[in-house]
């Protein structure tokens, strides 16, 4: 008799088919990683027992220190320990700056990019959450027992173009794999629809440290339809905070704090909000360097200082809902996420507004994660999941500038992503060889109010009398809600170079700089570390011109057949081998030689899908 | 492209939009790029492009006035962007007394019963263009599809009409 084969809890039978995957919450306040194991997602804990690791960085003569042990020399070392990093990330130095009094430690411009001077040298908030994102993963390394395979990385849906293109480098730089970004909202409706079977819409409302999201999706058999999102990606629990810091000094008569006293007002205020929830009255000690000031504050004192703030997030649900086209009452749910959602007054209020009692089942500081590890698990291949689909809509829209000053949108918010959108554009002087394109995100009408992406240089125009190129651009928005933008010529066909000035963010080369220069790969081989992407790539190419190969075979002449199998022959045999520069060129020999055929059969599922096979027989 | 066939509804004005929206997520399921993610970064490039157009096309087909022009340009008829000086005199009338209209709000007593009294005029004019454009295109010749075109333009005028009195009446609360 055959031996049952029976696999150890959390392994898979198959052990080399599981690829190791991760959901990863890079919170303002805190940030979790999570990941699917025997069919159950869950958060990881790190050596130290903890799940929940503050979003704090400190770095020191000659290391850096990420997490509780961070964030407990807050206070110590306030101008060398970042917080809140999050808030900083895709923004400009006068962006920030201008509202810096709650800031400890010391910003720097960086060539229009906010950067903190620290003793290490000048840090950027990209390599602040590489990090962060580096500690997390090693976590789920440790755990799990090898590399990961890719991750998923939530961004706030309010986060514009910088905002999440911020987010991806840093993960760039992390060395990790991002399989997709992820917005938090979709993620905590992720856990929470999987979890009870939901259907209807529901707004999910997460209030975190330093973000506010106001999301309302449509859950309909494993679709998961955002229809429209909006909030606010500088209000969260941090300005509570910061009120009680106000309300602080005007007991104390501090009205100057320096960096450290401001450190210790930040961490009793959090205390004093943290134990309101909980009780209606609370006498608290103020440690100063004068001696301690005794105070006493009630629930009620607390929901006039943060009553503005939480008003501001019902405005926003209002708006939310308009742009939905619907009422209140056709919300069936609503999820609360973030830990400021467990302040009573937020409760009340999302209660009353929404009237209907909302979810809180899943610890709201650990749905996110949780979503984001299941959506991890479908991305990367373990589970063949036909049933669930995000379809994710862009939160801002994207527009570019014309004359006067003005901003005309090419795509509205809240469209479905992916999109691509073209728009034309013609030459206003004999011979014009180049063009200037500006692109912004934003709702409103002149250039000023918006918050400029990028600005295009679209050069190799073919020279020709005035208004005689046509040139059209056309702006692709991917499932990450990333802006790419190509140009071509119409009637030569040429294509119009393109230089990309990110006016919140890095360049490619800026990027690859940071990767070279990093500590984080100084503790690794640098050359290593590239072989294994090419490795990992060529890898992928293999797999999936195998299995075109295997279904589509028919769609290649005998000839065209053996080039292909003699370019996926030559490109195993090199991958194998150790030289870099080689594998990439196979990969790229690989791509060029089957282009045609992955056209092919694009048109042919294409064509299936318009005489009108149903899709499970294409 | 022809959107109608790649949501494999019939070629006309009239349209299930519960159909549209089950093979709408039909084809996503497929070309979605959350499909192909672990595919090679051309194959992720693809999707993203494919699902896009879909996304266009579902897009074009769910809202009535792209829908029309989408129909009219199959049959060969593009409506040209650049605004063409062929409304009736009576018309141009109707357009610039809700105008007026619309222009009064703020300075009025009680906006909210002005706000509604747009509202009506603007949801009636607009459900009986709608009629009209629904029996041209049915006809199906290029004697009625110009007259479609005509149509479409003028409905743009009141759907221009309708975004901006919703503005109105956010800036009122």
């Amino acid at each position: 008799m055959a031996l049952l084969q029976i696999a150890e809890p959390g392994q898979s039978a198959a052990p080399h088919q599981h690829k190791l995957a991760a959901g990863i919450d890079l919170g303002t306040t805190n940030s979790l990683v999570a990941t699917v194991r025997s069919g159950e997602a869950k958060t990881l804990f790190n050596k130290a027992g903890q799940d929940m690791v503050p979003s704090v960085v400190r770095y020191t003569k000659d290391n850096v220190i990420v997490g509780h042990a961070a964030a407990a020399d807050a206070v110590l070392d306030p101008h060398n320990t970042i917080v809140s990093v999050k808030r900083l990330m895709g923004r400009g130095f006068a962006e920030i700056n201008a509202d810096a009094e709650h800031i400890p430690y010391e910003l720097v411009d960086q060539s229009g990019l906010v950067a903190i001077n620290t003793i290490q040298g000048i840090k950027n908030p990209v390599e602040v959450s590489a990090e962060i994102l580096a500690t997390l993963a090693d976590t789920a390394s440790l755990t799990l027992g090898g590399e990961l395979t890719g991750v998923v990385i939530t961004v706030p849906a309010y986060f514009d173009d910088s905002q999440r293109q911020a987010t991806k480098d840093a993960a760039k730089l992390a060395g990790l794999n991002v399989l997709r970004l992820l917005n938090e909202p979709t993620a905590a409706a992720l856990a929470y629809g999987l979890d009870s079977g939901q259907e209807g819409v529901v707004a999910v409302y997460d209030l975190g440290g330093g973000t506010f999201d106001i999301s309302i999706l449509r859950l309909k058999r494993g679709v998961f339809e955002v229809l429209a999102t909006g909030g606010d990606s500088a209000l969260g629990g941090d300005d509570f905070d910061h009120t009680i810091v106000n309300w602080l000094q005007q007991q104390t008569g501090q009205a100057k704090l320096s960096h450290s006293e401001l450190r210790q007002y930040l961490v009793s205020a959090r205390q004093i909000k943290e134990n309101l929830s909980a009780t209606e009255q609370l006498d608290f000690v103020l440690p100063l360097a004068s001696g301690e000031f005794k105070g006493q504050i009630s629930r009620a004192d607390f929901d006039a200082l943060i009553q503005p703030l939480v008003r501001k997030t019902i405005r926003a649900c209002k708006q939310v809902l308009r742009d939905a086209g619907l009422d209140t009452e056709e919300i069936q749910q609503v999820v609360m996420v973030g830990g400021s959602t467990r302040v009573p007054l937020v409760r009340s209020a999302v209660a009353e507004f929404f009237a209907a009692e909302p979810l809180t089942s899943i610890d709201p500081d650990k749905v996110v994660a949780i979503g984001a590890a299941i959506q991890a698990n479908v991305l990367v291949g373990n589970k063949s999941d036909h049933d669930t689909l995000l379809l994710d809509v862009i939160p801002l829209s994207l527009g570019l500038e014309t004359m006067g000053g003005l901003v005309e949108k090419i795509i509205p918010r809240n469209t479905v992503i992916p999109v691509a959108r073209a728009q034309e554009f013609t030459t206003f002087k004999d011979g014009q060889t180049a063009m200037a394109i500006h692109v912004l995100q934003g709702e409103r009408e002149l250039v000023d109010a918006c918050r400029s992406l990028a600005r295009f240089n679209l050069t190799n125009i073919p020279a020709m009398a005035a208004g005689g190129a046509h040139i059209r651009v056309t702006f692709q928005v991917d499932a990450d809600g990333l802006l790419s933008v190509t140009a071509q010529e119409k009637s030569t066909g040429v294509s119009a170079s393109i230089q990309v000035k990110p006016s919140y963010g890095l360049s490619d080369d800026q990027v690859a700089t940071m990767i070279q220069s990093s500590m984080l790969y100084a503790k690794q081989d640098m050359q290593l570390r590239l072989l294994k992407e090419q490795q990992v790539e060529a890898e992928r190419v293999l797999e999936a011109v195998s299995a075109a190969l295997n279904a589509d075979a028919a769609l290649l002449t005998a000839e065209e057949k053996l080039s292909v199998e003699q370019a996926l022959a030559e490109l195993a045999t090199v991958k194998q081998g150790d030289n870099t520069a080689a594998i990439k060129a196979a990969i790229e020999h690989t791509n060029h030689i089957t282009d045609e055929f992955a056209a092919r059969r694009m048109d042919i599922s294409i064509r299936k899908a318009l005489q009108g096979h149903k899709v499970d027989e294409v | 492209m022809n959107y109608f066939q790649l949501f494999h509804l019939p070629a006309q004005f009239e349209l299930d939009l519960t159909e549209l929206g089950t093979r709408y997520l039909e084809l996503q399921r497929q070309f979605h790029p959350d499909k192909h993610a672990a595919g090679s970064e051309r194959d992720k490039l693809m999707a993203v492009q494919q699902a896009a157009n879909i996304n266009d096309a579902y897009h074009s087909l769910k809202q009535p006035l792209l829908r029309a022009e989408h129909l009219l340009a199959l049959r060969g008829l593009k409506i040209s962007n650049e605004q063409r000086s062929f409304m009736e005199p009576a018309f141009l009338m109707q357009q610039m007394e809700l105008r007026e209209l619309l222009a009064e709000i703020s300075d009025a007593s009680d906006p909210d019963a002005l706000i509604d009294e747009a509202d009506q005029q603007i949801q009636q004019q607009k459900k009986a263009l709608l009629r009209q454009l629904q029996s041209a295109l049915d006809a199906n010749n290029p004697e009625h599809d110009h007259q479609a075109a005509d149509i479409i333009r003028k409905l743009k005028f009141f759907f221009k009409l309708q975004h901006e009195l919703e503005l109105i009446e956010q800036t009122q609360d």
